[in-house]
């Protein structure tokens, strides 16, 4: 397996199946845990984190802590390559961007279902992804992968503040659970703005899609929790999987139901239109794709549009992203050119679906 | 982005989407939820907790005062700004009050020289070096002894960024972890095994990695 081959298609989070896909698009579980001995990576010197780099390589390439990992290290990977991680979900901005000499490293599986980062903030991010609502697979999976790592590396860990960070917001469990939903009822009747209002009320963070500030595009959000000190792993979850996400899922059918009910025109005019331009434009930017593509995915979970199927629209949110579109082409391109290319490649996946 | 003209017949909330709004920020909009100000519903004091539960599609609104609110487990959240937003103001003003607290004592001590000073002690972790000062532009910590160095600033700040939690529940390591003594040995060891390899030494270097393998293997 090589990152070349990854193009073709969307990470397993973008898969489309798992319950819920509707409307939960992945769950996410992140765990950060230090070795002991060592400084936390932003007080690590070089040889430090080379040593850190040789042992977690050791431990999970060599002693194979899963059967078929990619281990890339970053620091000889082109640009192009670490944006296309980042795109993917399995490597973070932070983990790309960082100073080109930085050791640092990714081990992926082969199905892209995990990522472990190693010196990023801490020296080991490791992570878990599922397509759909599944975030008590997504823990065993990772609950697994940290006691097989803990039973041969000697984890910074204090009775008190649990499993030590360099950042004190993410001490104690060190768990990030998140879950990525496809909202667009709800933004369009103006209702997200309770369902932000609400989470932030429960503690809980809400990003877009790549995990940027405010405005989500494309109708994704991701919900995360915060708290990671003083609750449990298992406290965190239920709070997921019990209450909010059920809850946010059935806030969004109702305004499905509502738009379908009382504004049927105004509704199918959106996701038709949306087919449409998508059919035929020829210069398109990132932002307009997503939210066009949105409209288009509600359409066909309402089963208004029957011309195209979920994982064509899926594959398209991944593969229009700009170090997509580049590693399809296999040449870097301008903004300008992007835009021209993104369109056309729509066009290709588009040209069997019929205009209903 | 156009949005459909919907807004003023919404649907309604789903089942127990809770709200917890100061009353200042309540803003429901259009449909009349908006709260006025009123009496606690279980005593004469004037509410400041309100919350809207939506059940079966029926609307029920608690206004409670502080201590009603309290029992009824409807948490208290006066601040509302993103966490790291809170860790920043917060490392910043304990940043300042631990440092006027540091001046004051260095005045105390008189000639006590800085760096030596009892209070400067509290202020850079001894194992890593980094200062509080540091700590605050960056918000991280450079080692897991700097738990220990600014044990007492972060217990302020973890209470409140973890929504009051200061220890840890959940998870322990299988094998319970390193003890937290030996852990800070490691750190030692490593530290002197650095400045060999520093200094060329790479005999004392090598002695000393052998002492690290067996140090970690008997503590297991
Ligand atoms: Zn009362
Ligand atoms: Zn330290």
């Amino acid at each position: 397996m090589n990152i070349g081959k990854m193009t073709d298609h969307a990470g397993e989070w973008l898969r489309g199946n798992g319950p819920h896909h509707d409307i939960v698009i992945s769950s996410r579980i992140r765990l950060a845990r230090n070795i002991a001995g060592f400084p936390f990576v932003n007080r690590a010197n070089l040889r430090q984190q080379h040593e850190v780099l040789a042992l977690c390589h050791e431990h999970i390439v060599e002693q194979k802590l899963e059967d078929d990992v990619l281990w890339i290290d970053l620091r000889d990977s082109p640009q192009l390559d670490r944006e296309l991680l980042v795109e993917r979900h399995l490597i973070s901005k932070q983990h790309a961007g960082s100073k080109e000499e930085a050791p640092r490293a990714v081990a992926i599986g082969v199905d892209e279902t995990f990522a472990i980062m190693i010196n990023e903030e801490d020296h080991l991010r490791m992570q878990v992804l599922r397509s759909g609502l599944q975030l008590t697979e997504a823990f065993q999976h990772i609950n697994h992968m940290d006691d097989q790592l803990e039973s041969k590396l000697n984890y910074a860990y204090s009775q008190r503040f649990g499993y030590l960070t360099a950042c004190p917001t993410n001490v104690g469990t060190g768990i990030r659970v998140s879950v990525m939903l496809h909202l667009p009822a709800l933004k369009l009747t103006g209702e997200i703005e309770k369902v932000r209002r609400a989470a932030r009320d429960m503690h809980l963070a809400v990003r877009g899609l790549f995990g940027e500030g405010s405005e989500a595009i494309g109708d994704l959000y991701q919900i995360s929790n915060q708290t990671t000190l003083g609750k449990s792993e298992m406290e965190i979850l239920a709070d997921f999987e019990t209450t909010v996400v059920p809850q946010i899922i059935a806030y969004e059918k109702q305004a499905r139901q509502a738009l379908l009910q009382q504004r049927p025109e105004q509704l199918d005019d959106k996701i038709h239109r949306a087919l449409a331009i998508l059919k035929h434009a020829r210069v398109m930017g990132t932002e307009e794709v997503l939210q066009l593509l949105s409209h288009m995915r509600l359409g066909v979970n309402l089963g208004r549009i029957t011309s195209v199927d979920m994982k064509t629209i899926n594959d398209l949110f991944l593969l229009t992203q700009p170090a997509h579109l580049q590693r399809i082409a296999s040449r870097s391109m301008s903004p300008v050119e992007r835009r021209v290319e993104r369109a056309s490649l729509i066009r290709s996946k588009l040209k069997h679906c019929a205009v209903e | 982005m156009t949005i459909l003209e919907l807004a003023d017949n919404p649907p309604v909330p789903p089942l127990s989407m809770r709200v917890h709004q100061h009353p200042r920020q309540f803003n429901w909009g259009r449909e009349g939820y908006l709260v006025v100000k009123r009496k606690c519903d279980k005593c004469d004091k004037p509410a400041t907790h309100h919350s809207v539960e939506i059940i079966n599609g029926e609307k029920i609104e608690k206004h409670l005062c502080d201590q009603h609110a309290a029992e009824e487990g409807i948490s208290i959240k006066a601040v509302q700004a993103p966490i790291n937003e809170l860790l920043t103001n917060f490392v910043k003003l304990q940043g300042e009050s631990a440092q006027l607290k540091e001046e004051e004592e260095q005045e105390e001590q008189g000639e006590m020289v800085a760096g030596q000073t009892s209070g400067m002690k509290g202020y850079a972790c001894p194992e890593c070096g980094l200062t509080f000062n540091q700590f605050r532009e960056k918000s991280l910590l450079g080692c897991s002894e700097c738990y220990k160095a600014f044990e007492r600033q972060l217990c302020n700040l973890l209470e409140r960024a973890h929504e009051g939690g200061v220890h840890h529940i959940g998870k322990v390591p299988v094998r319970a972890g390193v003890s937290e003594n030996k852990q800070t040995q490691l750190m030692r060891m490593r530290k002197r095994l650095d400045e060999a390899v520093d200094s060329e030494d790479y005999e004392l270097a090598a002695r000393l990695r052998d002492d690290i393998r067996s140090f970690e293997e008997s503590a297991e």
